[in-house]
């Protein structure tokens, strides 16, 4: 798929695509770089591809990206409705790599994944950073709606500054290629069937979250952000105790693309 | 059998803020004067019981939701009432959009409570509703279909199975189904299946045997959702005929060529329903299979544009376009009939010709047209056209699905079935 390719400068290729056999479904994993494995959560629109700030982890962590079930790549489970089944689904993941407990980052709605795996089983994770996520209704504003507009729109929306967010351009051509049409569908119709309503929130998430100890977490946000106001963040803050928010001035919804220097250096530091 | 059908509108919209937003969808209720919305309701009733003293066999209802482009957001209602005003005419709605509508036991209580007090004039029919209705009504349109087919299922089962019963869905969990309204027809009000794009649609009406009523689709897409539904018919073991198939037109007849002309151009109003709502609310995700998406995506013709709205257009020029090059297609490709009576009925009779539909419903005003021409143009229909169209109906031997029920046909000993529609007259 061309969304999965690496860029003409990263010739060597930094990453597989493997399969893994979960009960009776075929997980697609992307798998790439060397170290102590790194969970990687992708987001609402799929996954992007293999981008600078994985290229850049890689050197010193093993990225394992599952692609989530319904997505495309890996087929839909007809009985996961919610966001907490899918982050449960994951728990078992790291039961049958024996993974636990594992460093996770989650962006956007694979952020809210993370949190709800936290929910789940704060012991099977090591260090968790949440990139903009999803899961808690922000006190101010309100979550974007990604079905009130086209993607390219939601796209569009979800950076601060697109002039200078050069890897934009990996996240969607225009016109985009049918694949990658069916792919967003793909994505958009799962993520409805996760967190249609309430729109990409958990309203028990904040409570169940306080009962969350031993797992130190970063939240980064950017300040910018405009599909998920800034304030979610410091709902979260308050109801993980002991974790950290972490706002990268100038940047949007997606400061691993826009200010891909200063969020690799911030993961790195927090997870070393 | 022929239908009165009417969006009914609300009128007195400025036409460039629709046209700036390419959408009726969605435009702000400020607009929304609510005595005069009150007005134009109480006359569209009045519309429906005059074309019951006209003559029309049925009245078709719809419903919107959130938009001008039809004021009627809860057709239940209009139903009602009319059920209660009219004494004869079918009652058909056209139809309830089951995934939307949240409680389809309710549903089934409304519904029967109108065929109790129209005496059994009801005809039901199911739709997924438009995306757009999906959004307003904040309903997943990833579960859309399957949402369909269960609260079909559920409501079927109300009218029919004994109750106290119990009813676990997927979607839709109901503990103690007995409701104390039931229909007087049995078992059931008959159900038409109502349609513009989804092929899954023409064959759930098929294996069913529901008719399949075609929403003003042009001609050449109906003969193709025709021969689909033969073709399931084929499967399940019957010939298709008349009786399974109703189509919408718009027909607007005048008493001189240039006024009815003029309200032709009038209807164009907007965009009419290629500005219906914006592709991201129309084609929300899940709600077209990947086969339909794929065929629109390369169909050249379309009811609804799919494609992203433009950032930068004349507002002026799409509303010159509207009433000008478009309505020009409309009348050339027969979407939009105008005329006298004495330049439709040839038009009527060909399209009767060609797709052989045992229901014909006439549309009406989608546009901001005056009652006085509303109703000038209902009596020509009800003088003039109806009379011939009724006597075509009777020499082409298109029953309606109350004179041959659907499933009486045999198939051809070749179990290959016969054509329902006429290729050659469309080439004629």
């Amino acid at each position: 798929m061309e969304s999965m390719q690496t860029t003409p400068a990263q010739a060597a290729k930094e990453w597989t695509e493997e399969r893994v056999r979960v009960g009776a479904l075929d997980l697609a994993m992307v798998r790439g770089g060397a170290g102590k494995p790194l969970l990687v959560m992708h987001e609402e629109l799929g996954y992007p591809g293999w981008l600078r700030w994985q290229s850049a982890l890689a050197r010193e962590r093993t990225l394992l990206i599952p692609m989530h079930p319904g997505f495309g790549r890996t087929p839909r489970l007809d009985w996961m409705a919610s966001v907490r089944d899918l982050a449960s689904f994951y728990g078992r993941l790291l039961r049958q790599l024996r993974l636990a407990p594992v460093d996770v980052i989650g962006f956007s709605l694979g952020g809210w994944i993370a949190a709800e795996m936290a929910v789940d089983n704060p012991a099977q994770l090591r260090r968790m950073v949440l990139v903009a996520p999803m899961g808690i209704r922000p006190p101010l504003g309100e979550i974007f709606d990604l079905y009130n507009v086209t993607v390219n729109a939601y796209l569009r929306a979800s950076v601060h500054d697109p002039q200078q967010t050069p890897e934009m351009k990996r996240l969607f051509a225009a016109p985009a290629a049918l694949a990658q049409l069916e792919a967003w569908e793909d994505a958009r119709i799962q993520t409805a069937r996760l967190a249609w309503r309430p729109y990409m929130y958990n309203p028990s998430l904040p409570y169940l979250l306080e009962g969350v100890s031993g797992l130190p977490t970063a939240l980064v946000w950017g300040s910018e952000d405009r599909i998920v106001p800034l304030s979610a963040g410091h709902a979260y803050r308050d109801a993980l105790g002991g974790s950290r928010l972490e706002v990268i001035d100038g940047a949007g919804h997606r400061p691993e693309l826009e200010a891909t220097d200063g969020f690799v250096g911030l993961v790195r530091e927090f997870l070393s | 059998m022929i239908m009165y059908f009417s969006e009914r509108p609300y009128i007195g919209l400025p036409e460039e803020e629709v046209v700036r937003r390419r959408s009726f969808f969605g435009l702000p209720n400020t607009y929304l004067d609510a005595n005069h919305g009150a007005q134009l309701l109480n006359e569209y009733i009045d519309e429906k019981v005059y074309a019951e003293e006209l003559g029309f066999d049925a009245l078709a209802l719809n419903e919107h939701h959130g938009t001008p482009f039809c004021m009627v957001a809860v057709m239940n209602i209009e139903a009602a009432v009319l059920a209660r005003l009219t004494k004869k005419a079918r009652i058909v709605l056209v139809g309830n959009p089951l995934p939307v509508v949240g409680n389809p036991l309710r549903l089934a209580e409304e519904l029967a409570m109108i065929d109790m007090i129209s005496g059994g004039r009801l005809v039901s029919g199911w739709i997924r509703g438009t995306g757009c209705e999906t959004i307003f009504n904040s309903a997943n349109p990833a579960y859309n279909r399957e949402m369909l087919n269960e609260a079909h299922e559920l409501i079927i089962k109300a009218w029919t199975q004994p109750g106290p019963f119990r009813f676990e869905g997927r979607h839709f969990h109901y503990r103690f189904v007995c409701p104390w309204v039931l229909p007087v027809q049995k078992p059931h009000p008959p159900i038409w299946i109502p349609g513009i794009f989804s092929p899954e649609s023409v064959t759930f009406a098929a294996r069913n045997r529901y008719p399949y009523v075609a929403l003003s689709t042009g001609l050449e897409s109906t003969i193709g959702m025709w021969n689909l539904y033969a073709q399931t018919a084929a499967e399940e073991g019957y010939q298709a005929g008349p009786e399974c198939f109703g189509y919408q037109q718009k027909v607007f007849v005048a008493e001189t060529e240039q006024r009815a002309e003029q309200l032709g151009r009038l209807d164009m109003f907007g965009g009419t329903w290629m500005n219906y709502g914006r592709p991201e609310w129309m084609f929300p995700p899940g709600y077209n299979s990947r086969e339909v998406n794929r065929r629109m995506a390369q169909a050249t013709t379309s009811l609804v544009r799919n494609v992203p709205v433009p950032e930068q257009f004349s507002v002026e020029e799409e509303i010159r376009k509207y009433h000008g090059a478009d309505y020009d297609a409309a009348r050339k490709s027969e979407m939009l009939m105008v005329g006298t009576p004495k330049t439709v009925i040839p038009r009527l009779r060909r399209l009767m010709r060609i797709i052989r539909p045992g229901v014909l419903g006439l549309c009406q005003n989608d546009g901001p047209i005056g009652q006085k021409a509303r109703l000038t143009s209902m009596r020509l229909l009800a003088d003039e056209v109806i009379p011939a169209l009724k006597e075509t109906a009777r020499e082409l031997g298109l029953e309606d699905p109350f004179a041959r029920r659907i499933g009486e046909r045999p198939l051809p000993a070749s179990g290959r079935p016969d054509p329902v529609a006429s290729m050659e007259e469309l080439a004629s």
